[in-house]
């Protein structure tokens, strides 16, 4: 069935290509002018909220160079962070009220089997080289997701109980997009796909080049999107100049056409120190993914500035000792350590005995909350109320290690040591990343917690690509101190963290089978409400999930930072949320207060 | 004699340093790895003989800090609450010198921490961590200088002794060594090892490298001296009466060769010293909580503590005294000796 939907599609993209070479042909891009006025045929999305000024550039620092401006490639965040201002969804999940909206698609409807999507598209839209969108560009974008030679990082998303979804273009404005299982995610499935300009895209498509194209040194005459900025110029090692889409869909509540920037900059800055010395001196307007303590010392330092504590994120840090089933390639030494990592009690006396409130206090300064489970009190529509947060206790901690077998023996110089069941002294090692000086502040505050344990701990800061190599690759490793942010509220983000077969289940990743029953429940209850519809049932059994991690451990939750920005006094309509992009989700809509003051830069 | 003079005045000047340091457990006030999760980053307190009510106190007094409400950083002064300074006040355990159980503290205070150099951010105090750090960090430096010179003595002797092809092998290896990177050297050593290495091991590993990679500018300058002095009279009437090589080597020539490994050794310890604060300082020294005088400067790799709290500064003044007295006991010692004597008593010396 599909198969001969989509070859039909081929067909008819043909001849709509030819059309529409014709189209540019007549009507060159650059050349027209850019609507200002919305004339009635466009059904443009009109935002509520305060009405601004146009003009003025942006600035803003992200800490690495984006690898491509391929959303088809894109694996990492500064690329995401790029391209999520210049291209757009069919359905977007707001970041401020982490529910979904109409965005390219006007409306959807959701068939009574959960199993038929139909959308339909906004008309007159327009891509930012003034090429019209219509339902061929869907069913194009949708095709190159599911294939698998593009290899695209969305496509597992696509793929409902075992099967790619299908998509079937109705007439020019509406889709049907048919699965073959309900999917509990629903329409929230829709954000972040972004739609791709078939006009620019398919005869490299099928001449094989997809992957490559797109990269950061295009010319922004082959570029195209519909989100609100465009390219415009990339310096490599320095910046990323955007440009505002004259054909952006959006306007705010009195009709005038968004964004109101006319610049939006991206600077490459490595360091988040040097990101805060660079909005010092005001040559960045907005800074993001601020630690606590330079947010305390711009927040000391006012300068025109104001510092933004938006609320715990939805970052979890957490301790996860190595569960890995090594076989004979273990070590004498880690399989005698792993004995006791793989005893419940003993991962439950270590997170009695951490004092997550002086995490919270001395690495975040305050501005976090003390975790107990993977879902943080930023996602209030998935946490799972009910768990227990037992507060610090050295002595259940005792109790716990007593059952396991473990005793105490007194040292010469008046400590007491933890022994294990063979009369072996208790002694590990936990990798930090060095490049994070809260984890590893983290690390030093358990250090001295366990040795009240008789635990004898060894902090190790890694550079973060080796950590990540042993933790992923050689497994030598004893534990590590991690942290892992979801791009979305939905428990479907971090589905590759929990199932068993997950690339990201760091205690033990890419399971053939799952090595515990506890595990093989997790898997089972994932994949149960990834197809349940309905958030009640879905919340239900990730409820479940939770309870199962804050019983067995497997990864001891620590503390969940806030998410904490910096602007100038001047941007208006500056709403942090706490989901990536953070300051930057309402982008179309912030503005300069005053233009003068900009336009003196 | 004024020359006599001024070296045993720094001779007893860094012998009472060095006791200090030595000491350590009895001259800082607290455990240096205890934590104070209520106190990070405290200032130093002020001590004071007249209160606020303009009593004077003959034991000097001060005031705790506490956090101003609301706020994390900033701190005020708790004048309700007036707390003497004591002395020889019993504290934590510590062994002195590394043997002696003793709980005695020359200061401390009941009631309230009495952090005269500040807190760190887990609220440890700054001054015994500094004094204790800088038991790591000169003991580094003088175990290091031992073994380059006993290195550099041993080589540059068997090279000015017995010449020849050996002369010119050990010096080339002197000269690889002294081009050496160390710095990735020791990077590339690290990478080796295994994962966790336990303090001791990190400070042997720092005292070798060290002490491996500066032995070859003594053994020059010892060879220099051998050189000269294997031609001159005593030495060749001793080889006369039959005398062996390693009594000759060990009789005559390596006694002329002390004032050169003094002075060597005055200027190397500091220079070892300053060797380990760097390693310490790129997270290559002794792991946390163990304290070097390195360690406790890393803090100031972040941004927030570079502008927010003066007092973490302080361990970088701590070696000032140490480098002063080391450099002046070198110089007091090189024009006390006159080391190039002998080039004035030999009229002939070897080109």
């Amino acid at each position: 069935m599909k198969k001969e939907r989509l070859s039909s599609w081929r067909c008819r993209s043909t001849l709509s290509l030819l059309l529409a070479c014709a189209a540019l042909i007549a009507l060159p891009a650059k050349g027209a002018p850019p609507p200002q006025q919305t004339n009635a045929k466009e059904e443009l999305l009109s935002l509520p909220g305060e009405i601004g000024r146009s003009g003025g550039r942006l600035v803003i620092s992200l800490r690495a160079e984006p690898k491509t401006l391929n959303p088809l490639t894109a694996a990492d965040a500064p690329s995401r962070e790029v391209i999520g201002a210049m291209q757009a969804d069919l359905v977007h999940i707001n970041r401020a009220t982490q529910l979904t909206e109409p965005a390219l698609a006007k409306s959807w409807k959701i068939s009574d089997d959960g199993l038929q999507y139909t959308l339909t598209l906004r008309q007159g839209l327009r891509f930012s080289d003034g090429h019209p969108l219509d339902a061929d560009d869907v069913l194009f974008t949708f095709h190159v997701y599911l294939d698998e030679s593009i290899r695209a990082p969305q496509r597992d998303l696509l793929i409902v109980g075992g099967k790619p979804i299908t998509v079937r273009k109705v007439d020019a404005q509406t889709l049907v997009f048919q699965f073959a299982k309900p999917y509990g995610v629903e329409e929230r499935l829709f954000d972040g796909l972004a739609i791709l300009p078939r006009h620019l895209l398919e005869k490299p498509y099928q001449e094989g080049k997809l992957g490559q194209l797109w990269t950061t040194s295009t010319p922004p005459s082959e570029w195209a999107g519909l989100g609100p900025f465009r390219l415009k110029e990339y310096v490599a090692g320095q910046k990323l100049v955007l440009e505002r889409n004259p054909y952006y869909w959006k306007t705010d509540a009195k009709g005038n056409r968004l964004p109101y920037l006319d610049e939006l900059v991206f600077l490459f800055v490595p360091s988040a120190d040097a990101q805060v010395l660079r909005f010092q001196s005001g040559e960045t307007d907005i800074i993001t993914r601020l630690g606590a303590e330079n947010f305390s010392v711009l927040e000391r330092q006012q300068r025109g500035h104001t510092m933004t504590d938006a609320g715990p994120g939805l970052e979890y840090n957490f301790l996860f000792f190595n569960l890995n089933d090594l076989g004979e390639k273990s070590s004498a030494d880690l399989a005698r350590k792993q004995k006791w990592f793989r005893d419940v009690r003993f991962r439950q006396a270590i997170s009695a005995a951490i004092d997550r409130d002086a995490i919270v206090r001395l690495v975040y300064q305050g501005r976090g909350s003390a975790l107990w489970g993977p879902v943080t009190p930023g996602n209030h529509r998935w946490l799972d109320a009910s768990i227990p947060h037992p507060p610090r206790s050295v002595e259940r901690a005792r109790t716990l290690l007593e059952q396991a077998g473990f005793s105490w023996s007194a040292t010469p110089n008046g400590e007491s040591t933890l022994m294990d069941s063979d009369r072996k002294p208790v002694e590990f090692s936990v990798l930090t990343s060095s490049s994070n000086a809260d984890r590893t502040k983290m690390a030093t505050l358990i250090q001295d917690d366990l040795k009240q344990l008789g635990m004898h701990v060894q902090v190790v800061p890694l550079e973060f690509r080796s950590l990540i190599d042993r933790v992923t690759q050689t497994k030598e490793y004893d534990a590590c101190i991690l942290g892992l942010a979801s791009f979305d509220a939905d428990p479907n983000s971090d589905l590759n963290v929990w199932l068993s077969s997950g690339g990201t289940h760091l205690w033990n990743p890419s399971q053939l089978h799952p090595a515990t029953a506890w595990e093989a429940e997790i898997d089972r209850l994932m994949e149960q409400q990834l197809a349940t519809p309905g958030y009640e049932q879905r919340k239900k059994l990730y409820d479940r999930v939770q309870e199962i991690l804050a019983e067995n451990q497997p990864m001891i939750f620590l503390a969940s930072p806030d998410i904490l920005v910096g602007a100038k006094n001047s941007i208006a309509n500056f709403h942090p949320s706490v989901l990536e992009p953070y300051a930057l989700w309402n982008v179309e809509q912030l503005y300069f207060r005053n233009s003068a003051e900009n336009a003196s830069r | 004699m004024t020359q006599r003079r001024k070296f045993t005045r720094w001779l007893i000047v860094m012998v009472a340093l060095h006791g200090i340091i030595a000491a350590a457990g009895f001259f800082a006030p607290y455990d240096p790895v205890e934590q104070d999760r209520e106190r990070p980053y405290f200032p130093p307190v002020h001590i004071h003989m007249m209160d606020t009510q303009g009593h004077f106190h003959l034991r000097p007094v001060f005031y705790p800090l506490r956090l101003r409400a609301g706020s994390f950083d900033q701190h005020e002064e708790d004048t309700a609450t007036t707390v003497p300074l004591k002395f020889f006040q019993r504290g934590a355990a510590y062994r002195l010198l590394g043997f002696v159980p003793s709980h005695l503290h020359l200061f401390g205070a009941t009631g309230a921490r009495v952090y005269l150099l500040g807190s760190d951010a887990y609220g440890r105090d700054q001054l015994s961590r500094i004094l204790y750090g800088g038991q790591v960090s000169l003991l580094a430096g003088l175990l290091g200088a031992t073994v380059t010179l006993f290195l550099g003595a041993l080589i540059g002797m068997a090279a000015g002794y017995f010449g020849g092809w050996r002369d010119e092998l050990l010096m080339r290896i002197a000269e690889l060594f002294l081009a050496l990177p160390w710095l990735y050297l020791l990077f590339a050593l690290r990478a080796f090892l295994p994962l966790a290495v336990s303090p001791l091991e990190a400070f042997l590993l720092v005292v070798i490298v060290i002490g491996m990679v500066g032995w070859a500018r003594p053994a020059r300058l010892v060879r220099g001296v051998v050189l000269s002095v294997k031609e001159r009279d005593f030495v060749r009437a001793a080889r006369g009466f039959g005398a062996s090589d390693v009594y000759l080597l060990r009789r005559h020539i390596l006694p002329e060769t002390a004032s050169v490994l003094l002075t060597q050794a005055a200027i190397l310890v500091p220079q070892f010293v300053l060797a380990e604060m760097t390693l310490s300082f790129l997270g290559l020294g002794v792991p946390e909580p163990m304290s070097s005088w390195g360690n406790l400067l890393a803090a100031l790799q972040q941004y927030n503590v570079l502008v927010s709290y003066w007092w973490m500064y302080l361990p970088a003044l701590a070696i000032v005294p140490f480098f002063l007295g080391y450099l002046s006991l070198a110089s007091a010692l090189q024009q006390r000796t006159r080391p190039y004597k002998i080039e004035e008593k030999s009229s002939w010396s070897p080109s």
